[in-house]
């Protein structure tokens, strides 16, 4: 595939007017409820002293980490050679940095005090995995327009693959920062693991490649531009193998908490009888994000369907936003151990299962960056050459018509070739 | 990083004592100059680590349903209520803790434990949290950009988030809204050589079951005690050292 067989899409038509206007409306209410929670304070959340990051941080921390896993597609074109997924990467690249915009929007939003953002670049603590984040968010904007640029840009072209394996690292790296957010805080007993960091790589790469498969559906049926089952097919197929990989982590999480008998009393909050999160655990995060997901994907029916493909994607998502629900918010609702073993209570709420409940300001400012990340992609394919004009079968694999001859060939003699 | 702290901290207050001065110098009549602010103790004695600031809470005898130091602290750092017990600020707290096997019940104070080995400065991005080299953990409130991680790292539950705009505060003890904030050991009283209101108000009502000293004073009364009758700290299994020690839990 060459540089002509990219371009811009039209982006005239009233579908996609009315989409970016919609999508506008959102980052403005988005804007309009930072605002209010920098002028008015943090009491018009559901956010208290307990339960210290809520909806917000949800959205901004599935964004980031999905960021990180949209990447995925270009990586395993550039780092380990599959020239299927090439036609893909731009894509890809411009999907990473639209989802990180996005988080880091809602998460600088977010801060109590968001105008001192230039305090947050310009000082630093460096046992803080959060300074380092800051180095590894913008570092990684950085790092993929420059791959973008060399896989965009004829003359660059051969510089592509070691950038893209820097790039790989670099996501690599944010991801465990991101997780390990998670895994320093040793008086949390729902976070302090190390399993964490790997967790949340794992995660990315499934939630990253969800969004990317509906981004890609959506555009080129959306253009009208031909989209082939051989790459759609083996897309979903690897979509499987994240989403088993990632019940596969949560399993091992639980299980080594289970074993330590100091961490029950969280485990049975978080699988038994924590409520909403119990709830959230079992029946968004691992039967609809999970289970099935894995049936609709490996059907060998439903499996080639385009619904099947998309719900699926969609329930990954869903799925996704309750697992870090879980984590975020169901961790810190279970109430700190100051006095191992003791009953405790106090005015301050000690000893208690702490109650959260989103409030509008918060869902809306989350919404406001998914919206935000969704309008840059939008755009950004507008102005530049990110979408190829065809991904039918015949152009992403030039063997395509060869192969499926020969197999046919071969299947009374499966000899040879 | 701490000793950085300090040694910007005061740089800038001689800055800002002589940028004072000089302003007062101008204000005044051609031969009178102001020189007070420039002589006020904090900003012309640096911090030592010789000293470590910490306190020893006496459970057998904090008295039941007391709690004279909250109410003092409150006072004392402007802490005002908004009928919102799940956001208002508490840097005191009574914890009330039950032995379930035993069904023995007693209460005492918690608030920050100004640790040696703070996980709050640990994880804060900007180094607001930050720990002076005399022991007392603060929050810089210029600096702090209110992410809150500091809150999500501490094992105490010591910190607040002001989640309201703030009237009538205090001039010694400056709070912010979006920033974090938590007991400070009354820095602005011990840095002119008193003691910390929760104290002062707990020997005010003959309770005496606080008592703040320097741990690093083999003479003074809260060493001394510690080392006559012992103490323990909350979580001591985490390794933090706090400078809040606890007898009788």
């Amino acid at each position: 595939m060459n540089h002509n067989d990219y371009s811009e899409i039209q982006g005239r038509s009233p579908g996609y007017i009315a989409l970016l206007a919609l999508l506008g409306v959102l980052i403005l209410a988005g804007l309009i409820a930072a605002h209010a929670m920098e002028t008015e304070g943090h009491h018009i959340t559901g956010m208290t002293n307990q339960i210290v990051w809520g909806t917000p941080h949800v959205f901004a921390v599935f964004l980031i980490v999905a960021a990180s896993g949209a990447l995925n597609v270009a990586s395993i074109a550039s780092v380990f050679g599959r020239s299927m997924y090439k036609p893909l990467s731009r894509l890809s690249g411009l999907l990473a940095i639209s989802l990180l915009v996005g988080g880091l929007a809602v998460l600088v939003l977010d801060l109590g005090r968001p105008d001192r953002l230039i305090v947050a670049m310009t000082t630093y603590n460096f046992k803080s995995i959060f300074a380092w984040n800051i180095f590894l968010y913008t570092g990684f904007m950085v790092i993929v327009a420059v791959y973008l640029w060399m896989m965009m840009e004829r003359r660059m072209n051969t510089y592509s693959k070691p950038v893209g394996l820097f790039a790989f690292v670099w996501r690599l790296t944010l991801t465990t920062g991101t997780g390990s957010i998670f895994g320093f805080l040793v008086a949390r007993e729902a976070y302090d693991s190390a399993i964490m960091a790997p967790m949340f790589i794992i995660m990315s790469f499934s939630f990253g490649l969800a969004i990317f498969l509906l981004l890609l559906m959506g555009l080129y049926r959306g253009t009208a531009r031909p989209l082939g089952d051989k790459v759609l097919l083996r897309l979903k197929n690897l979509l499987g193998v994240f989403v088993a990989a990632v019940l596969y982590f949560v399993a091992v999480f639980h299980l080594t908490n289970l074993y330590i008998t100091q961490h029950h009393g969280v485990e049975r909050f978080i699988l038994l009888d924590g409520g909403i999160y119990t709830e959230l655990f079992w029946g968004v995060q691992v039967l609809l994000g999970g289970i099935v997901p894995l049936f609709l994907l490996y059907h060998p029916k439903l499996g080639r369907l385009r619904s099947s493909i998309a719900l699926a994607s969609v329930l990954v998502i869903v799925g996704g936003l309750a697992q870090v629900y879980v984590i975020i918010i169901g961790g810190q609702a279970y109430p700190l151990d100051l006095f191992p073993g003791m009953v405790v209570s106090s005015s301050f709420y000690d000893g208690v299962v702490n109650s959260y409940t989103p409030s509008l300001p918060e869902v809306l400012l989350g919404v406001g960056g998914v919206a935000l990340a969704i309008a840059m992609v939008l755009v950004g394919v507008k102005v530049l050459r990110f979408l190829p004009r065809s991904l039918a079968d015949a152009e992403v694999d030039p063997h395509h018509g060869a192969t499926a001859e020969a197999t046919a060939g071969q299947a009374p003699a499966p000899a040879g070739a | 990083m701490n000793e950085d702290n300090n040694n910007t901290d005061l740089a800038r207050r001689r800055f800002m004592g002589g940028l004072a001065a000089a302003a007062a110098g101008t204000a005044l009549a051609p031969g009178i100059v102001l020189v007070a602010t420039a002589e006020a103790k904090p900003a012309d004695q640096a911090v030592t680590s010789k000293v470590r600031w910490g306190m020893l809470i006496d459970t057998t005898k904090c008295a039941d349903g007391c709690d004279a130091c909250v109410r003092a602290c409150n006072e004392e750092n402007g802490l005002t209520r908004h009928d919102d017990p799940l956001r208002d600020a508490q840097w005191i707290r009574k914890v009330e803790v039950e032995n379930p096997d035993t069904g023995y019940t007693h209460a005492f104070p918690v608030m920050c434990q100004h640790c040696a080995e703070p996980p709050c400065a640990d994880v804060c991005p900007t180094g607001a949290s930050f720990k002076r080299a005399d022991g007392i953990v603060l929050v810089d409130k210029h600096i702090c950009i209110g992410c809150r991680y500091c809150m999500m790292a501490c094992p105490y539950k010591a910190r607040s988030f002001v989640h309201e705009p703030l009237h009538d505060q205090k001039s010694y003890m400056p709070r912010g809204m979006g920033t974090v904030e938590s007991c400070t050991f009354c820095v602005h009283r011990v840095d002119n050589g008193e003691t910390t209101a929760c104290v002062e108000a707990c020997d005010k009502d003959g309770h005496q079951a606080l008592v703040f000293g320097n741990l690093k004073d083999p003479n003074s009364e809260i060493a001394r005690r510690l080392a006559k009758y012992g103490g323990t700290e909350i979580r001591k299994d985490l390794g933090l050292d706090p400078g809040v020690h606890y007898k009788g839990i």
